[in-house]
């Protein structure tokens, strides 16, 4: 009975699961095209913005409607780093990008975080969009609607060992930036896992849960709000600054308040109460998207659809209809 | 020295005084009842003590310093802890997780990130022998939201508790059980308080319950404290038993089942 692990997460089936995941992520660019293993790139990217993102939507109890301010934060850093720097090296492009986006979820979420409910959520939603129209309106220096590019055969990667100069240099710089993402993803996914199960990580639990008996516990509120958000914009940001080179180019899009709602949704989609979720929702979603852009051009309407569907259906997100069906299986087999 | 001193303490809401001038003196060790109708001002006073509530104007002495303008957080801090009359819990963890939150604030952890909560032997150790003390050992993995009512009050209590509090304020922990638990939970608290020299400062209804584990009964009405005193010299006070019965005499107090 007194034994610790048992409300600690179950590192044997946390095993189980993912290390064949893993292993599947590594082989993957054998066994898929290029177009595949960019495409899953993209899916990566994103699910280090999304887990983010949940650090403050399913750990925080807090409901972002302008993470795009964080994702463009980092991809525009990155892209005035590159042009207006010179800088080649792609680690030096994520210290300072983070740096960028960090700063600006620190000011953001001390206005922020004075709020709860609705009020924080139109709060982040309007602060996004100031940021957004700079990027719009000061051409000059943020290219307005035409961006700004990000050569991907300027970057180098792993302190300049890897360049893409020369010929078939895209094909490489797809393989090695997929693993390069990969492995920040990886990293990524340990570190947010770390903070969630860190007595920090219950500390916000337990303000999501009851605000007024986590003050009567001593934990100072607002403070750790304020922490979660610069962590969550932190995230997101460095999903924004690893899709930059991806893209080639970042524009007002990633600023402006329907990319939130992209992020809200992919999380939705994957399930807010898990951990696992935005990151199978953010993968899922870069499919569904992609393949809706393709297939129509009503590719919204498609994802409305999908939107309705989901919340009516699968209220819990992909992840958490899943981790409900894992139960049922093994509870009949003991 | 006292260990709580109120001057003058003063909460009005609109015409209502809920706390009006009371003045409380608490020593250490203290087991007191706040007893009085409902709408006397017992939770008010609580809250206010609490900070909960910003008093109109009064004094709070805790350990002779004035806390007087203090935030929450600060007044758990120096020593002062409550449970709620409405259970106030972290609904989606665990009974265990519940009692480890409070332990690892009370330590200063919280504000740890890069170590994982669940191998902290010491806090584990700690949250077992509490939630074994509440007798909650067996739903330790269960959710706050999957307990009884009856579970869920204890826990309540157990929270504040495990925040080591030189001062518990308990509002109405057996409210909304039946009678049969009733005792248990109560046997099971005074148990536990007593047995760690908490000094503590329920409130309670049950008359029953007031005499039998009270140090000092503190009787309000209409947010004064209209007496106090130790559970013999309550039971005889005619006017007391006026106001919480509204009838008098040497059996007043007896009870009728």
């Amino acid at each position: 009975m007194a034994n610790g692990m048992r409300t600690g997460p179950s590192s044997a089936r946390l095993v189980l699961v993912t290390v064949p995941i893993l292993v599947l992520l590594v082989l993957l660019p054998r066994l898929v095209d290029l177009y595949q293993t960019v495409l899953l790139t993209y899916g990566l990217a994103m699910a280090i913005a999304a887990l983010g993102f949940n650090l403050l939507l399913g750990y925080t109890g807090l409901l972002s409607f302008g993470h795009s301010a964080y994702f463009g934060a980092g991809a525009y850093m990155v892209a005035f780093i590159v042009r207006d720097l010179g800088v080649q090296s792609m680690e030096l492009c994520i210290l300072g990008g983070l740096i960028g986006t960090v700063l600006v979820a620190a000011l953001f979420g001390f206005v922020c975080v004075r709020h709860t409910r609705i009020f924080f959520g139109i709060l982040t939603l309007a602060l996004s969009q100031v940021l957004w129209s700079l990027a719009y309106k000061f051409f000059w220096i943020t290219g307005g609607t035409d961006g700004v590019r990000v050569a991907y055969a300027k970057l180098t990667l792993l302190g300049g060992t890897i360049n893409f100069a020369g010929p078939g240099s895209y094909q490489r710089f797809v393989h090695d930036y997929y693993y390069y993402v990969l492995a920040l993803f990886v990293i990524s996914t340990i570190v947010m896992w770390m903070i969630v199960h860190s007595p920090f990580g219950k500390a916000l639990q337990a303000i999501r849960d009851n605000e007024v008996r986590a003050g009567f516990i001593g934990i100072p509120i607002r403070r750790y709000r304020w922490v979660a958000f610069v962590i969550s914009g932190a995230f997101t940001g460095l999903g924004g600054i690893l899709w930059v080179p991806l893209n080639g180019l970042t524009t007002p899009d990633v600023l402006y308040w329907p990319f939130s709602g992209e992020i809200v949704f992919m999380t939705v989609l994957g399930g807010f109460r898990t951990f696992t979720g935005p990151i199978i929702g953010a993968v899922v979603f870069n499919y569904l998207k992609t393949y809706a852009v393709a297939s129509t051009e009503y590719w919204q309407l498609l994802l409305g659809v999908v939107l309705v569907i989901l919340v009516m259906v699968l209220p819990t997100g992909i992840a958490g209809t899943l981790a409900r069906v894992w139960a049922k299986i093994a509870g009949r087999n003991s | 020295m006292s260990l709580l001193q109120t001057i003058d303490l003063k909460k009005y809401f609109g015409e209502t005084r809920a706390v009006d001038n009371v003045n409380l003196t608490i020593a250490e060790g203290e087991f007191i009842s706040l007893v009085g109708p409902n709408g006397a001002g017992k939770t008010s006073l609580c809250n206010v003590v609490s900070a909960l509530l910003a008093p109109d104007s009064g004094k709070i002495l805790f350990k002779g310093e004035d806390v007087t303008h203090t935030s929450v957080t600060e007044r758990v801090k120096a020593g002062i802890a409550r449970s709620f009359q409405l259970v106030n819990l972290f609904d989606d963890l665990s009974a265990f997780e519940n009692i480890t939150l409070a332990i690892f604030s009370r330590q200063g952890k919280t504000r740890n990130i890069a170590t994982l909560a669940h191998l902290d032997n010491a806090v584990t150790a700690e949250a077992d022998v509490v939630l074994g003390q509440f007798g909650l050992a067996g739903k330790r993995d269960v959710t706050a939201r999957g307990l009884a009512q009856g579970e869920r009050k204890l826990l309540d209590v157990a929270v504040a508790y495990a925040l080591r509090p030189k001062l518990l304020f308990l509002d109405e922990p057996t409210s909304g059980v039946s009678t049969r638990d009733k005792d248990q939970i109560m046997d099971t608290i005074a148990s536990v308080v007593r047995g760690e020299r908490i000094t503590a400062v329920i409130i309670e209804h049950d008359m029953d319950v007031v005499f039998k584990y009270s140090d000092r009964i503190v009787v309000m009405h209409q947010g004064a404290i209209l007496a106090q005193g130790p559970p013999d010299a309550i039971r005889n006070n005619d006017q007391v038993a006026m106001i919480l019965l509204g009838s008098s005499g040497p059996d007043a107090f007896t009870r009728k089942d």
